[in-house]
């Protein structure tokens, strides 16, 4: 921040003028950003300036921010979020010209846009509805051909309705630039154009990761969630089936945005709370798997420095970026860890050793999975993960799902009580809540690698070289005589670099932590839309540091049900039957 | 080497060819041959002559004695009488359709009178395909003269001082594109010749490159040497073959003789250039969308600034220019600035390719000096309107172009003059429409085009053209309204203030200039306006009904 001030010390100040309004704005900067700062709001579409999460869409395609610039004699219209500002620069927002631009823009839009708000899944989420509102958009005079693609239902995670793409390209740029992926570009010419892949193919067909930071994104509903909400009430409504659901630790510090509450603003109790009146038969935590992934990621770990085996060790919680590595970079595919990742193990426990404890028979169990992310859809899918014997979660839902769920089943959020999660596998330490926010899986195993390794009390938990929102991190934990080196990336653009180092023979960590979204889970695809504003981000993200201070137990292998787990069913970390339950593999995928 | 006496040249441009001058060519050498004539007497194969209507052309010099439409059985007369016994063959002579008298002389004919070849200088004169022939009419003379004598800055105040303007249809100044370059601190930079021509109806890229393809290599190593790039690429449309192949043949010939390469006339400069293929995208021809398509990119234009010149080919200052205005350099840097600004108007100067099509009698390509009118361009050179139709309008600048009508023949044409008339020079193409043509659906014509061609990134783009469009069908059909009509203008004007590139900026022109000229044609197919409508057919008793 002082570095930016310090930068705008430097920069030339210009004087320009905004609706008769003088102002000194440093050079580089934008109408939008010059009106913004004296509170005349100019609408976008196209324009996001994502800031920490690296994204920047300056299409300058939408035209809804088209401003009158110059004087009586010669002006014309420009797109404000990319023009910057010049010395005696004139600029008009409110003209008829430059309102009627305006407005047509989204009137065109509207006229190639299906008429089914009612319907959509974007309902009074959708940006262009807002928009429509906003700039008094009271008839579309232009009647004529629309676009007619079949939707694109071929993947488990994400549902393509190209009809309703505006053409913003905010997702191509967070697919291209942010992520790296390339999967979704501009396809067809003129009136034909939309975002899609390459030759429209089916969206299961491509290299897609699943991690939903197009959804994210996108204004409309060309790209949403499958979604899976009716299967859970199915499953509710079932009387054989014993209905479990897990909450992963980035849902709690994010719900409550959609029924109001303040971004941050921690809802674990009333969460717990809306499942159980819900009719969830129990309401555990998937910070319990998160717990048990750090025994057996921390275990992998110190096995792998002990016996000189591959290293550095990556972890591979985030489904999104093991889809990833198995496409990009299939030949690094023996370097992550091979646990499952922490719903999946929750899954498994829930079928096999809770299904055991209760006399439950594994096939009535269903494990439902309250999750930040689409990608988890897509991963619970996958064949290896659903054998017979391992069908380890049954259906995935996000947090915009639960989110409707709540309201759908009439609950008042934010009037709920707190509830506790239910035992055993509710039960979770500080550890394994900042698995949802960039660096926390990483962190969350060295508190238990420190003390595995050096059999010492760690005092200090929080490791504050481990946490930042920065895209790569690169940091050293001293853990007796020995520095852990230590990689942390979020973002597959991110992740990208780091694999190539170490494709390269160039990477010198021990271990590295990788998340695909931005930030981590709590800027998740199945997260609430954040609508372009990257507070909301870095607000969760305090939230979950919060909660880890809240936390009487902060390290996993402290957790008194899991080490009753090991004791009872599994045994050692790492060892035979953790290794049968708790592990997978990974497959060669073709780049596409 | 035997003493040749005798050219016989044939036209090999695209037009020329299509009407079978290649075989023209084979029966003359054959012919030649067996009358044993093929020492003394060669047979040439040129660029384009321009009057394509009239083609295939063949010249016989030094008999200075002009050919038209020569059919590949006619090559036994022009060796047998023309070559052998000295007679002209009369039937192949021109015949001037006011006066019905055969011409023999290029120069007689009106078709050439009043051009001035400066960028055409040797199409239809040299073989594009021999190097020595475009050395021989003082070929890259210039570029040994601005290389070892001037320097950057010289060269690019010449330019400037010229007043040459970019041809490709924005009239920006050359000059001045080049000093902004050059200016920028980089490197790495680069020039391209945008030779992505796109116009309906136009061809003067085409024949420049087909005919005279060294005279832009040259000039673009000149540009390369004024703005500091070592590198040229020639962006030129893959339906452009025999184009294509000349310039590759031109390319090869200038590297063999160190024209192009390194250390270029023993200087420290090097310079070659590469040619990258488009696809046929239209929107390919707008810069930034043409050095994204250079790129592999999708085709598409990128907002400005920043400008090529700061940003462009993979982020490095480029300079991009058309064919047509390279074609323009050399003549400027060997007969200098002051002779080419003694040519045209105060702010245009120098001469203006134009292509002649439509309903006219003498299509083909025409080179004039800024500042003739439009008349004498399209009654003079062109032979007015077949069939004894009356002149109705005609298109300038292609689909971003407007129409011009009766009342505009007369003004001095230039950049800003055909602007202020609500068209454009454009690239060039001009299309002259007879009191046949309903102006309803030339609008409608040009907006299909510009559809089609729009690249979909921008709103007024993707959707406006094609809701223009609709409107447009609407109003032919019969079925609009005076609504329809309201609807349409501030459509157009909205879809021109609002659109992110030239295409869509320039794509209601043909609409806001017909409606403005002709707005009783608009109205003649209106339902609620109270006349018989029209069957998508403007008749003159429609026009007397309106007006009274």
């Amino acid at each position: 921040m002082a570095e930016n001030q310090k930068q705008d010390q430097d920069r030339k100040m210009l004087r320009i003028r905004i609706n008769d309004q003088d102002l000194t704005v440093p050079e580089g900067i934008t109408i939008l950003e010059a009106a913004h700062g004296i509170g005349v709001k100019i609408p976008t579409l196209c324009h996001l300036d994502l800031h920490d999460l690296q994204l920047h869409n300056k299409t300058a395609s939408c035209r809804v921010c088209m401003v009158e610039v110059g004087d009586a004699i010669r002006n014309k219209l420009v797109p404000a979020c990319v023009t910057k500002a010049y010395d005696g620069m004139v600029v008009r927002t409110d003209t008829l010209r430059a309102i009627t631009a305006r407005r047509m823009a989204v009137e065109l839009l509207l006229s190639n846009h299906p008429n089914e708000c009612f319907t959509c899944p974007k309902n009074l989420e959708c940006e262009l509805q807002a928009l429509a509102d906003e700039l008094n958009v009271r008839e579309i005079r232009w009647e004529g051909e629309r676009m007619d693609y079949p939707k694109d239902l071929s993947s488990d995670a994400i549902v393509k309705d190209s009809n309703k793409c505006i053409y913003c390209r905010r997702c191509e740029t967070a697919c291209n630039v942010v992520q790296t992926c390339g999967i979704l570009s501009g396809i067809g010419r003129g009136f034909d154009a939309f975002v899609g892949p390459f030759f429209n193919i089916p969206m299961v067909e491509t290299s897609c990761t699943y991690c939903g930071q197009c959804v994210q994104v996108c204004p409309t509903a060309a790209l949403t969630e499958a979604y899976h909400v009716d299967k859970v009430w199915e499953a509710l409504n079932d009387p054989d089936k014993h209905v479990v659901v897990q909450t992963a630790p980035a849902i709690r510090v994010a719900l409550g945005e959609l029924f109001g509450m303040e971004p941050g603003t921690i809802v674990t109790g009333k969460m717990v709370t809306a499942l159980k009146r819900m009719g969830f038969d129990a309401v555990f935590d998937t910070d319990f798997g998160a717990d048990l992934t750090i025994m057996e990621e921390a275990a992998e770990l110190i096995y792998r420095i002990k016996n000189n085996k591959t290293l550095p060790i990556l972890t591979n919680c985030c489904p999104a970026w093991v889809k990833f590595i198995e496409h990009q970079f299939p030949e690094l595919l023996h370097v992550p860890s091979t646990c499952k990742s922490p719903h999946i193990m929750f899954g498994t426990i829930a079928k096999t050793y809770y299904a055991e404890k209760k006399g439950l028979d594994p096939d009535n169990i269903v494990v439902v999975s309250v999750m930040p992310c689409i990608a988890k859809k897509a991963e619970a899918k996958r064949p290896e993960l659903t054998k017979d014997e391992n069908n380890n979660v049954d259906i995935v839902i996000t947090t915009r799902e639960l989110g409707a769920m709540v309201k759908e089943a009439g609950i008042e959020f934010d009037r709920l009580p707190d509830s506790e999660f239910d035992r055993p596998l509710g039960e979770a330490t500080g550890a394994s809540v900042i698995f949802g926010t960039a660096g926390g899986v990483i962190e969350a195993a060295v508190r238990t690698a420190y003390e595995w390794m050096t059999g010492e009390t760690l005092e200090n938990v929080e490791f504050e070289q481990l946490r930042g929102m920065e895209g790569v991190r690169k940091a050293a934990v001293r853990i007796g005589d020995q520095e852990l080196k230590i990689g942390i990336a979020s973002g597959l653009g991110n992740a990208r670099v780091i694999l190539e180092e170490i494709r390269e023979g160039k990477a010198d960590y021990h271990a590295i932590e990788i998340m695909a979204c931005p930030g981590g889970c709590i800027g998740g695809g199945g997260q609430p839309y954040h609508h372009g504003n990257d507070e909301i981000i870095k607000k969760r993200r305090e939230a979950i540091y919060q909660e880890d201070r809240r936390k009487k137990i902060r390290k996993s292998h402290e957790n008194p049900e899991i080490l009753e787990l090991y004791r009872k069913y599994l045994g050692e970390p790492f060892g035979e039957k953790a290794h049968q339950l708790l592990h997978t593999h990974f497959e060669k995928r073709e780049r596409i | 080497m035997a003493k040749v006496r005798t050219n016989i040249m044939v036209c090999t441009g695209t037009g020329c060819l299509a009407n079978e001058s290649e075989k023209v060519i084979r029966n003359l050498e054959v012919i030649l041959k067996a009358r044993g004539y093929a020492e003394e007497v060669q047979v040439i194969k040129t660029g384009c002559f321009g009057f394509c209507e009239q083609g295939p052309i063949v010249k016989i010099e030094p008999d200075n004695v002009f050919y038209v439409r020569v059919s590949p059985k006619d090559a036994k007369d022009i060796i047998d009488e023309h070559i052998i016994k000295g007679r002209r063959v009369e039937r192949l002579l021109y015949v001037e359709p006011k006066q019905k008298e055969k011409i023999n002389r290029q120069e007689d004919m009106p078709f050439y009178k009043k051009q001035l070849r400066v960028a055409l200088r040797n199409c239809g004169l040299i073989n594009p395909e021999d190097i020595n022939e475009y050395i021989a009419r003082g070929g890259y003379e210039a570029l040994g003269r601005v290389t070892t004598e001037m320097t950057r800055d010289q060269v690019i105040e010449e330019v400037k001082k010229s007043g040459l303007r970019g041809r490709g249809g924005g009239g920006f100044p050359t000059g001045l594109k080049w000093e902004i370059t050059k200016k920028q601190e980089s490197d790495v930079k680069f020039i391209i010749c945008n030779a992505d021509e796109g116009d309906p109806g136009a061809f003067m890229d085409r024949s420049i490159l087909e005919g005279d393809p060294h005279s832009v290599l040259e000039a673009m190593a000149i540009g390369g040497y004024a703005i500091g790039a070592d590198k040229g690429i020639i962006y030129i449309r893959a339906e452009y073959p025999l184009a294509i192949s000349r310039l590759n043949t031109a390319l090869k010939q200038a590297r063999e003789l160190g024209l192009l390469g390194k250390n270029i006339f023993g200087t420290n400069f090097s310079f070659d250039i590469d040619l990258k293929y488009g696809a046929g995208a239209f929107v390919c021809g707008e810069e930034t969308a043409l050095i994204n398509s250079c790129e592999g990119k999708r085709g598409e234009p990128n907002y400005k600034p920043p400008y090529p010149a700061e940003e462009g080919y993979w982020g490095h200052p480029t300079c991009v220019n058309n064919v047509e205005t390279f074609a323009n350099i050399t003549p400027i840097i060997m007969r200098g600035a002051e002779w080419f600004a003694s040519m045209g108007t105060e702010k245009s100067k120098g001469t203006k390719v134009f292509a002649l099509a439509g309903k006219i009698n003498n299509v083909g390509l025409v080179e004039v000096p800024m500042g003739i009118t439009l008349r004498e361009i399209i009654f003079d050179i062109g032979g007015g309107i077949p069939n004894g139709k009356k002149f109705k309008a005609v298109q300038t600048g292609g689909p971003s172009g407007g129409v011009i009508t009766e009342e505009g023949l007369d003004t001095p044409i230039d950049y800003e003059s055909l602007l202020e008339r609500g068209s454009m020079m454009g690239s060039g193409g001009m299309i002259v429409m007879d009191e046949d043509d309903n102006m309803v659906n030339i609008a409608k014509f040009y907006l299909e085009f510009t559809m089609d061609e729009a690249c979909g990134r921008c709103v007024p783009g993707r959707i406006g053209t094609r809701r223009i469009f609709e409107i447009l069908q609407k109003i032919t059909d019969g079925k609009a309204t005076m609504a329809d009509l309201d609807a349409l203008k501030q459509l157009a004007y909205m879809v021109k203030d609002s659109s992110l590139c030239g295409l869509c900026q320039t794509a209601p022109n043909p609409v806001i200039s017909t409606m403005k000229y002709f707005w009783d044609e608009y109205l003649a197919f209106i339902k609620d306006v109270d006349h018989p409508r029209g069957e998508g057919k403007y008749t003159a008793e429609n026009k007397a009904e309106i007006k009274s």
